[in-house]
């Protein structure tokens, strides 16, 4: 494999790892959030903050950065107990936007320089390049699909189901929405932290504006397109968006055009999704079971 | 003093520019509930498609027509061909195709007049009045008159015409407005098509304020209008309108003395989550 596709599997492996932690959120307990690149940048800063300044390794920061990820996810997520879809989708927006302009103007976060010669991960006395931070991060990825597993058949998750399909009679039952909603918050944004801390050591450069409103877009996309909810939905997303604007490349001026052209008719004609319920390729699979969808 | 009193008419003149475009947001909102991003770009095509008709006949009223028409064709053909056909899912998804709405229109913009910053030369048929030693430009007269005489006429429609009533009540029920005669999915291209002519004269404007007319021009204000509709009271017109001047004299008063180092667009959503704690319902909308 070339280094160029390397690159590109590496980013598109951090991109859904970030992209199932939001669907947690937004799938699993049907909370809208438009601002998960603030958390994915959350966790990308606080790594390479505690790498460079704080001089801790890789591995030692990483418990770290998933604390304070999760710490803030806990502290944001407060609001949506309080606000309705409409109003949480436009404060969401907003903290992606207050969280870019405190890390582009406030010196400790490095400006609008950014941070850069961030230290690669050292791993058995090797340090992690190429095709071996690849695997590093497709193992990650690997390990938030099997934690999202576990919490779909765990009682918190069930508790989230519960509580999207109908908050009142959820919690009419005994279900918290307090306590679930906030776990699946914490776990999303954690999950953004893990994406972040894997972009930072991997790119060892980052600025603010890697983590803008339209990454947050982007990320949303890909759980969207791939199928909101459901396990593989995010993985697929994250394929399909990172892989478009690389076969697009050689279209250079249009490229642009034809993504948002091709995202918008997606949106339009497959709104559940690539795998979401009703979708095209869901019908197609029951039909060859030869069962009924 | 002198410098107070011009910074707060320009930040008036903003707030006025910024209440054309939330305007037609909190319009498509009361009635459809779908946060119209891609209102930003029918923005930015009318601000091109004035340009283009300025350049060709140097007369600004036709320039301002051809917007219009073609703003008001564009956000009819939004509402029928993306939203319409994905109002029963929720709102995310239309939210998304709005985005990618913003983002092919914005493409389209930057394909067919190129990247680059252009420049609106028209020179507006305003007076300039110099009042005690402050200079009153005759682009802030126009920008002055003009907003205030779209916001009037808008004042009028939904208030006093029928057009008006059959407006309000489909954004109250829709199938009880259908079921009382009023054919509601006319009513709502309607509201699109007003909503978009408005949003090319503040394109217009807009452009001869800066004198820059650029693909991207969209972008900030395609966000910073959502939170101007919050702040407002979500679908509310008149709180719409308030907290746009509110935040125009805001933004220019504080850049200008306090020197915050925040970007302005910060600015809007930090007041914005300030008056959601304290009004969760917005500064004019009711609780419902």
């Amino acid at each position: 494999m070339s280094e160029y596709t390397i690159t590109i599997g590496t980013l598109i492996a951090i991109q859904a790892i970030v992209a199932c932690g939001l669907n947690v959120i937004v799938g699993y307990a049907g909370q809208i959030s438009l601002g998960h690149a603030a958390f994915f940048g959350i966790g990308a800063y606080a790594s390479a903050l505690l790498t460079t300044a704080g001089g801790l390794s890789f591995w030692t920061a990483l418990p770290v950065v998933l604390g304070i990820t999760g710490l803030v996810g806990l502290f944001l997520g407060l609001p949506s107990l309080r606000l309705r879809e409409d109003f949480l989708a436009i404060t969401t927006i907003g903290i992606n936007f207050i969280v870019v302009s405190i890390f582009q103007y406030v010196p400790f976060f490095g400006g609008a320089l950014g941070i850069g010669g961030i230290p690669r991960i050292v791993l058995f006395g090797e340090r992690i390049r190429g095709v071996s931070f690849f695997l590093l991060s497709a193992g990650f990825l690997a390990a938030t699909l099997a934690i999202c597993w576990l919490f779909t058949r765990s009682w918190s998750g069930l508790a989230c189901f519960a509580l999207r399909e109908d908050e009142t009679a959820a919690s009419s039952m005994g279900v918290s929405p307090v306590r679930f909603k906030l776990t699946a918050f914490i776990l999303g944004t954690a999950m953004a932290g893990l994406g972040g801390a894997l972009y930072a050591h991997f790119m060892r450069f980052i600025s603010a504006t890697d983590f803008g409103f339209p990454m947050s877009v982007m990320i949303l996309s890909m759980v969207v397109l791939g199928g909101m909810g459901t396990l593989w939905g995010p993985v697929l997303g994250a394929l399909v968006l990172g892989i478009l604007p690389e076969v697009f490349r050689p279209l250079t001026d249009y490229r642009m055009f034809l993504y948002a052209a091709l995202l918008l008719l997606m949106i339009r004609f497959q709104p559940g999704g690539l795998l979401g319920e009703n979708s095209l390729a869901r019908r197609t699979f029951s039909r060859l079971k030869g069962g009924k969808s | 003093m002198q410098l107070f009193l011009e910074q707060m008419l320009n930040g008036i003149a903003i707030g006025a520019i910024y209440a054309m475009i939330t305007l037609g947001l909190a319009l498509v909102y009361g009635i459809l509930r779908i946060l119209h991003v891609a209102h930003a770009a029918v923005y930015t095509v009318g601000a091109y498609v004035g340009l283009a008709v300025f350049a060709a006949t140097q007369n600004i009223l036709l320039s301002a027509a051809g917007a219009m028409v073609s703003c008001a064709g564009l956000g009819f053909l939004i509402e029928r061909f993306v939203y319409y056909p994905l109002l029963k899912y929720p709102p995310y998804v239309p939210l998304i195709g709005s985005i990618a709405c913003l983002l092919a229109i914005e493409e389209i913009c930057r394909l067919a007049a190129g990247p680059y910053i252009l420049s609106f030369p028209a020179r507006l048929p305003f007076p300039s009045f110099t009042v005690g030693g402050i200079v009153i430009s005759s682009t802030l007269t126009a920008v002055y008159c003009i907003s205030a005489g779209v916001l009037a006429l808008l004042w009028f429609i939904t208030t006093r015409t029928e057009l008006g009533l059959a407006m309000r009540a489909t954004s109250q029920d829709m199938a009880i407005a259908s079921a009382m005669g009023i054919n509601s999915h006319r009513i709502i291209s309607l509201t699109f098509m007003i909503g978009s002519a408005v949003a090319a004269i503040a394109g217009i404007l807009v452009g001869i304020y800066y004198n820059q007319v650029y693909p991207s021009m969209g972008a900030v204000p395609a966000y910073k209008t959502l939170a101007l509709i919050v702040v407002g009271g979500l679908g509310s017109v008149p709180g719409a309108v308030l907290a746009s001047i509110l935040l125009g004299v805001g933004e220019t008063l504080l850049i200008g003395y306090a020197g915050i180092p925040l970007p302005r667009d910060a600015l809007a959503f930090i007041a914005m989550i300030a008056v959601l704690l304290w009004r969760p319902q917005g500064l004019l909308g009711s609780r419902g």
